[in-house]
């Protein structure tokens, strides 16, 4: 089962829990799992299209999917999987 | 809503503020979040990545925050909020900040001259994505928090 990192922010949509494991093939169907899950979390991941958010940002493990095949990266048993807030701010 | 910080955490956050002036500082607060509010028992520097003015921005790597939420865990504490300084203006909100903020999380900022650092308040987001003051409290020893 792959591990999914759930950031302090995001906790209240999945009663508390850090961590979560979902049983997928990649990182889409990991997703999809978790939002099953946790419809709550859902609308906070994915817009109206079903795409990932611009200011979300998905990791396995160090790398940002991205630069790997994005959704469609594959995911293995011992996978941990990171959702980042964007985290900015500034005077101006 | 207060937050409770050991005087020895404001003193590095303080310090952190005036080394990187004229430029904006951001950095994480650890701790454990209450009823009654929250402790920061911990600070780590964050490196500010904004491509842009780092006078006026700034913007956490994603893997850099990434680790601080392995690192909370591993240590069984919560990432409870985020610092950052606002150099040579005051320690209030922007719209940029409100723009960017995410729930749950303390925002911690401070106001910074080339001396000193005249002010530093701390912020949280309620329901309707407005920014609340939260109170700081600032202690010699956790041990004397009730």
């Amino acid at each position: 089962m792959a591990r999914i990192i759930i950031p302090t922010p995001l906790r209240k949509f999945t009663n508390n829990q850090s961590t979560i494991e979902v049983e997928a093939i990649d990182i889409r169907e990991s997703i999809d799992a978790l939002s099953s899950l946790y419809p709550d979390l859902k609308k906070q991941l994915l817009d109206d299209t079903g795409e990932i958010r611009k200011f979300v940002r998905i990791y396995l493990g160090d790398e940002d999917i991205k630069v790997l095949n994005n959704e469609r990266t594959p995911v293995t048993d011992d996978a941990v999987i990171s959702i980042v807030p964007a985290i900015a701010g500034g005077l101006a | 809503m207060k937050i409770t910080f050991k005087k020895s955490l404001i003193e590095q956050i303080k310090s952190h503020g005036l080394e990187t002036y004229p430029l904006e500082c951001c950095g994480f607060l650890f701790g454990k979040d209450h009823r009654n509010g929250r402790i920061v028992n911990e600070i780590r520097a964050a490196t500010n990545s904004q491509q842009g003015d780092q006078r006026r921005r700034f913007e956490i790597d994603p893997l850099e925050y990434l680790k601080a939420e392995r690192y909370a865990l591993e240590k069984d504490i919560t990432l409870v909020g985020i610092y950052h300084s606002h150099p040579d203006h005051p320690a209030i909100p922007s719209k940029h900040d409100l723009k960017q903020a995410v729930p749950f999380f303390s925002y911690l900022i401070m106001s910074v001259s080339k001396d000193e650092v005249k002010n530093i308040t701390s912020w949280q987001l309620d329901q309707r994505r407005k920014f609340i003051e939260e109170k700081i409290e600032v202690i010699n020893q956790f041990e004397t928090y009730k």
